[in-house]
């Protein structure tokens, strides 16, 4: 868990056009951060400079303080998770000798290799018998986990994952994306997450940064940048005014509020702080329920009412 | 086929050497191809003048190569051994560098993404993806080098040749035959056996089932 700092980041290609320009912004330790825009914004390029797979042209990137630059690129890379669309798994090595090589290139032992490639099969859904089969053997989706757990398997503190869903049909994402929450609820990682589709950004994102032709345009939680568009780009790349099916991509823990002293537990019908907002809607507009308790972990977490719903995602009016 | 009755311990001395010829030149072939082929992948620049250059090796005759060379290493399997080194070098050179062309650039930069060196880039992923493209080379290149160490034998080489010129000068058919059989035999044997390994290599990665579903 690490937290990363961009401060005023350029990058231009052999004198071209800039296609990062000046983006400075701050990514909290154990936040997934979106990175969202049209295609050719800089998304990848942004992305590719945390694990100097591109340097800058001008401006520093920091995690925990530490100008990357200082560090030895290799070491840094190893610190860091990396996911791609394309996976890329090593085709001539097991699943399980591909989740074992950053573990391998660090100099663990065999024994606490094997250990941590089955728990690793177990965290991203994949039966252990597959640790022995080759990547061809695999459908898309199966791939991208493995690409996930080889990524998660020197346990790094961030992890960059570039459309990571984006070759994988629409169901199978869905699955994917949910995973990738309920993980990310356990292991907290500092997360930079590239796509170019607001569904997917608006479910899965602490914070959106949103970029277009390679500038910030707007940084701010999936509410925030629903109800308060930075500008008319903004507004119709988030497609800010169809609330009905924003619903169903924000989480509740996004708009709940804090237990208030007084709070009784049991009493309100619970919900878990990963629903979406329609589930919580749908409960709310049963007769008799005045707010609901919601939950993370089973524990409770914050309340939340119909005012909240409305007040916290809806923008004011005009 | 009287000779090989009457002088077995000659034929098999013979084609032990031609074996040793063909062996050894392969190996410092490819011991030089590898590196090569990888600067040239990893510097573009370099393919056009070091492709060239090695193309038009490969057309001076081989006869007239290792005459070329007599002045350096003097009459001998040294002369023969870089002959035919310098000749195999295009066929290896461009087979490595397709073998290395062929990686899929994700695979490249999920291992550079991982924290690999140069180094373990080469010897864990490189090689290993690109081995069969470079043994399809090494095939062709064995047989080559089967065929041409027979001239070895002109320039005190030794080999299977050594029987194919005698029978000549002495208007012996059984010398000829023999020679020239077992040399074909011989390159046989190379083209199988390697094609043998080729195939062993690639199973796994030729197993495309049906996706199942996720
Ligand atoms: N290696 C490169 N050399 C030259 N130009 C590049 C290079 N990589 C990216 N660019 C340019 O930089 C700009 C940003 O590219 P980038 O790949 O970061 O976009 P992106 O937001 O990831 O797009 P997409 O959603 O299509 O993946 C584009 O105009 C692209 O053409
Ligand atoms: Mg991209």
């Amino acid at each position: 868990m690490k937290q990363i700092l961009f401060d005023r980041v350029s990058k231009s290609f052999d004198g071209e056009r800039a296609a990062v320009h000046r983006v400075s912004f701050e990514v909290p330790a154990g936040s997934l951060v979106v990175l969202l825009g049209p295609s050719g914004c800089g998304k990848t390029t942004l992305l590719k400079m945390v694990n100097r797979l591109v340097e800058p042209t001008s401006g520093r990137i920091c995690m925990d303080e530490t100008d990357i630059r200082s560090l030895e690129v290799t070491a840094l890379r190893r610190q860091i998770g990396y996911v791609i669309q394309q996976v890329g798994l090593f085709p001539h090595m097991t699943v399980g000798e591909n989740i074992g090589v950053v573990p391998q290139l660090n100099g663990w032992k065999r024994e606490q290799i094997a250990a941590r490639v089955a728990e690793l099969l177990e965290l991203v859904h994949l039966p252990p018998e597959f640790a022995s089969r080759y990547p061809s053997q695999l459908s898309g989706g199966q791939q991208q986990r493995v690409g996930l757990a080889r990524a998660l398997a020197a346990d790094p503190g961030v992890l960059l994952m570039d459309e990571p869903f984006g070759a994988i049909d629409a169901i199978t994402r869905a699955s994917l994306q949910d995973q990738l929450i309920e993980l990310q609820q356990r292991l907290r990682k500092t997360v930079l997450f590239v796509t170019h589709d607001v569904d997917e950004a608006l479910r899965l994102a602490d914070r959106i940064a949103v970029l277009r032709r390679g500038e910030l345009v707007q940084y701010d939680e999936p509410c925030a940048l629903l109800s308060r568009p930075a500008d008319d780009f903004v507004r119709e790349l988030l497609n800010a005014d169809d609330r009905v099916r924003q619903l169903g991509l924000i989480r509740v823990e996004a708009v709940m509020r804090p237990l208030p002293p007084d709070f009784r537990p049991g009493v309100l019908p619970a919900l878990e702080s990963s629903a979406d907002l329609r589930t919580a809607l749908s409960l709310l507009l049963q007769p008799g329920v005045q707010a609901l308790e919601i939950t993370r972990e089973g524990r409770p977490a914050g309340v939340l009412d119909f005012e909240d719903l409305r007040s916290r995602t809806c923008q004011p009016l005009q | 086929m009287r000779f090989l009755l009457e002088y077995p311990e000659i034929f098999f001395s013979l084609a032990g050497r031609h074996l040793e010829l063909t062996l050894l030149s392969l190996a410092a072939a490819l011991a030089i191809a590898l590196p090569v082929g990888w600067l040239l992948h990893r510097f573009r620049w370099l393919q056009l003048p070091v492709l060239g250059l090695f193309g038009v090796l490969y057309t001076v005759p081989s006869i007239a190569l290792m005459i070329m060379l007599i002045p350096l290493f003097g009459l001998g399997g040294t002369t023969v051994t870089v002959a035919l080194v310098i000749y195999n070098q295009i066929i290896l050179v461009r087979n490595t560098l397709a073998g290395l062309e062929s990686i899929d650039p994700a695979v490249m930069e999920a291992a550079r993404g991982m924290g690999m060196g140069p180094g373990q880039m080469a010897f864990r992923v490189q090689l290993p993806l690109a081995l069969p493209v470079i043994l399809a080379g090494v095939r062709l290149a064995a047989v080559t080098t089967v065929a041409i160490a027979t001239i070895g034998a002109k320039f005190g080489a030794g080999g299977l040749g050594t029987l194919l010129f005698d029978g000549i000068a002495q208007n012996r058919a059984d010398k000829i035959w023999l020679g020239g059989l077992s040399v074909g035999l011989l390159a046989l044997v190379f083209n199988h056996g390697l094609q043998l390994l080729e195939r062993r290599l690639n199973r796994h990665r030729a197993v495309e089932r049906p996706a199942p579903a996720a």
